[in-house]
């Protein structure tokens, strides 16, 4: 059992990002489309805890409310109402050769980025916070400096809600 | 205005509730079986065999004509006839039924035998918690278990009960009349008699 | 004297950890703590089943269950006893892991929301900075939870009833965070500690709670109606409801699991009628000023209980609404009510105190509610019915 605090939060942080890696890659092979979908909400979860680890209360929990809650259940209503319900969506398998090539590829941009994040300046020194960030000073700064920015993703957002109803509302009069 | 509907069903439930405990003929519930509900008198729920006087069976009015077996729709009553007879309700020698079994669980209480019945033996009972822990011989009746006193039938139906009294009397009157003119002294049936006797006998 | 009634779980707690070598006693105060919220509310739980059957029975002029033990109260235990020993069949098709662990998480969630609850006096088990945050968060994973279950009866008829319920939570959620959004506002915090913290105090002898203001009362009411369509109940339990009719989204669960479903819903609930007490009511804090002698833990519960004798009292009272009526509801009159409470509570914190305030605020919220019901009611014809023939 790890006594101090950094060794707990090591042993901590390989039990998540285990399960964050396995969530991730089980919705990517799993065969059954549903099936998949629940393991990328393992890997959201994952993430959240983190998040959570390392102190950003308001961003890992603002990740389960919007990522499982919300883009989850998206993702799930998509599946759902794109396909005959009662059949099992299924994904088709791949082939080998693909395996072995997108594999090459994949260890190759992995072992590029690991090799410049950990030689740059961000891998080479530890960053000491200050204070514990808090809610109200995320709250103040989104409001103060960062106004400009809420509202343009809010009307971004607005005008994508828009955009999908619209269209929606066009198919369904097209199909009537 | 919205929301109005709603406050007023509130307020009635609510009366409801408070008014449950306070006058106890909101309740209707009857609370089974420590109470029960008064049954009506033309209950019916499955037969039985009507017996006249204390012992059942030389009292027992079934002549084993077999009109009420012939007639059971799900065909639940079985009859075995004797081969002895035994004077019946209204003191005719008739056979009598030596095995009467019905089958309560088949039995759907139509009440057709009850009807079809000349001879006033078997009637409908009102007992309905006849809950048994055997499946098969638990709910097949025999002629014991069935027969039970013409008092009982008095109490449980009692209007159905005078007339059946009522019916009986008169057939067993009619019965000891013919009795009475067939044990009159036979020497005295002149020709002139006879058409007497005659008339009497099918008046 | 009322101090030590007060703290006296607290006190207990601290005692039993001081007994405990230093590494494990945080983890061992939590432990203690876990237990006994599990203890509690579910005990609560198998209170509250009993409550609802007397409690709807009286309402509907007849005795609820009345045999099992006095006055019928030990008729959850034969309840347990029957969902425990009954067998657990699984569908053929259905997906197996799937159908087990809908369940699980959704227990796992609904007990996870009392982490933020204060039940009473420094008796809360994580004084999250961001305590309301994490409820809501939690809150959204028990739909997906009961999609899991639908989708893995591989029943036509669950799978529909299961988007419908998913619907219904994701529109009533919408409403019930800008609400919750208005208190956070006028708390200035996000944690559940310190909302209650600031309803503490008292005017003369009644409290400052959030309720006793316009927009807290319009807010605490549009929450009540939110909260309601968050645990589909009556009126807004048609994916429920189905299952009396065709199947709904637990309908393939038997024995345990069932009773699973049930506990899940039923701790839902408590919570958010908890976080309602925590955002409206005041949380811990006693009515009148004379009655603090009471202590903290027993006026929570208090409240509590009165929410749960309001949702039955409601369930009794109110038929069903239809899908297309619900979410109507949802997203023409709850929405923009609650935004303009957010307005109002901002008018609220801004205007000074005194007899203005309540008017302007009072009419802000009195106003747009007369004007939008009425207008909304437009095509409605809500007179007696007056039938040709049948008179």
């Amino acid at each position: 059992m790890p006594k101090d605090l950094s060794e707990r939060i090591i042993l901590l942080f390989t039990i998540f990002a285990i399960l964050t890696v396995t969530g991730a890659v089980a919705a990517m092979s799993l065969r059954n489309l549903v099936h998949s979908v629940l393991a990328l909400t393992v890997a959201f979860s994952g993430l959240a805890a983190v998040y959570l680890l390392l102190g950003a209360q308001f961003v890992g929990l603002a990740q389960i409310l919007v990522y499982v809650g919300a883009v989850a259940i998206l993702v799930v209503f998509a599946i759902l109402l794109t396909r005959d319900s009662g059949t099992v969506p299924l994904i088709s398998g791949g082939s080998w050769r693909l395996l072995r090539g997108s594999g090459i590829v994949v260890f190759a941009v992995f072992g590029v980025l690991a090799w410049a994040i950990c030689h740059s300046s961000v891998g080479r020194h530890t960053v000491h916070l200050s204070h514990d960030t808090s809610i109200y000073e995320i709250g103040n700064v989104m409001m103060q400096r960062f106004a400009l920015p809420l509202e343009i993703v809010g009307a971004l957002l607005t005008v994508a809600l828009i955009g999908a109803v619209t269209i929606a509302m066009q198919e369904k009069e097209g199909r009537r | 205005m919205l929301g109005e509907g709603i406050a007023k069903g509130l307020v009635e439930t609510a009366r409801n509730f408070f008014g449950s405990y306070v006058s106890k003929d909101r309740l209707t519930t009857v609370q089974f079986p420590e109470e029960r509900l008064p049954s009506i008198e033309a209950t019916r729920d499955f037969p039985f065999l009507v017996y006249d006087g204390d012992d059942w069976q030389p009292g027992m009015r079934c002549v084993a004509c077999q009109i009420c077996e012939k007639e059971c729709p799900p065909k639940c009553i079985y009859i075995e006839k004797s081969k002895d007879k035994k004077p019946d309700a209204v003191g005719k020698p008739q056979f009598y039924p030596a095995v009467f079994n019905i089958d309560v669980s088949v039995c759907m209480s139509c009440q057709i035998c009850v009807e079809v019945c000349p001879f006033e033996a078997i009637k409908m009972d009102t007992e309905f918690e006849l809950s048994t822990d055997n499946r098969f011989s638990g709910l097949l009746w025999d002629k014991e278990r069935l027969s039970k006193p013409n008092s009982y039938y008095r109490e449980i139906h009692p209007t159905d009960a005078a007339m059946s009294d009522s019916l009986l009397a008169e057939e067993k009157a009619k019965v000891e009349a013919k009795a009475k003119a067939a044990s009159e002294p036979k020497g005295s049936a002149t020709i002139s008699n006879q058409p007497q006797a005659a008339a009497s006998s099918t008046s | 004297m009322g101090e030590a009634a007060d703290q006296f779980f607290v006190n207990l707690l601290h005692r039993l950890v001081d007994h405990a070598p230093a590494g494990v006693a945080p983890i061992l105060s939590s432990l203690l703590s876990v237990v006994a919220i599990l203890a509690v509310f579910a005990s609560l739980f198998a209170v509250t089943t009993i409550l609802e059957r007397k409690g709807l029975g009286r309402i509907q002029n007849r005795y609820g269950p009345n045999r099992v033990g006095p006055f019928g109260f030990l008729q959850p235990v034969a309840d347990g006893i029957k969902s425990l020993t009954k067998e657990d069949i699984v569908p053929h098709s259905a997906d197996r892991v799937v159908h087990y662990l809908a369940p699980l998480v959704l227990v796992f969630a609904a007990f996870s929301l009392y982490a933020v609850l204060p039940i009473g006096r420094n008796m809360v088990l994580a004084d999250l900075d961001a305590g309301v945050l994490f409820f809501f968060a939690v809150s959204s994973v028990m739909g997906l939870t009961i999609f899991m279950a639908g989708w893995s009866s591989r029943n036509k008829y669950s799978l529909l009833g299961a988007m419908r319920a998913i619907a219904q939570m994701i529109s009533y959620e919408v409403p019930l965070i800008l609400v919750s959004v208005t208190v956070i506002m006028a708390a200035g915090s996000l944690s559940t500690v310190s909302i209650v913290e600031k309803q503490a105090g008292y005017i003369g002898v009644l409290p400052r709670w959030y309720v006793f203001t316009p927009w807290g009362f319009a807010g605490f009411v549009l929450f009540m109606i939110a909260a309601t369509a968050e645990s589909n109940r009556s009126p807004f339990d048609l994916p429920e409801g189905e299952s009396e009719i065709v199947a709904g989204y637990y309908t393939e669960y038997s024995g345990f699991k069932f009773a699973l479903f049930f506990l899940g819903e039923y701790l839902g609930l408590f919570a958010i009628s908890g976080l309602g007490i925590t955002l409206f009511l005041g949380g811990w804090a006693a009515p009148l000023s004379f009655l603090t002698w009471i202590p903290s833990y027993l006026w929570f519960f208090a409240k509590l209980l009165a929410m749960i004798a309001l949702f039955i009292w409601v369930r009794g009272t109110l038929p069903r609404l239809r899908m297309d009526q619900l979410m109507n509801f949802a997203w023409k009159f709850m929405l923009p009510m609650a935004l303009i409470d957010l307005v109002t509570a901002g008018v609220w914190h801004f205007l000074p105190q005194g007899a203005l305030r309540w008017f302007v605020c009072g009419a802000l919220v009195v106003v747009p509610y007369v004007l939008l019901s009425r207008w909304l009611m437009q095509g409605w014809k809500l007179e007696k019915r007056v039938y040709r023939f049948a008179e």
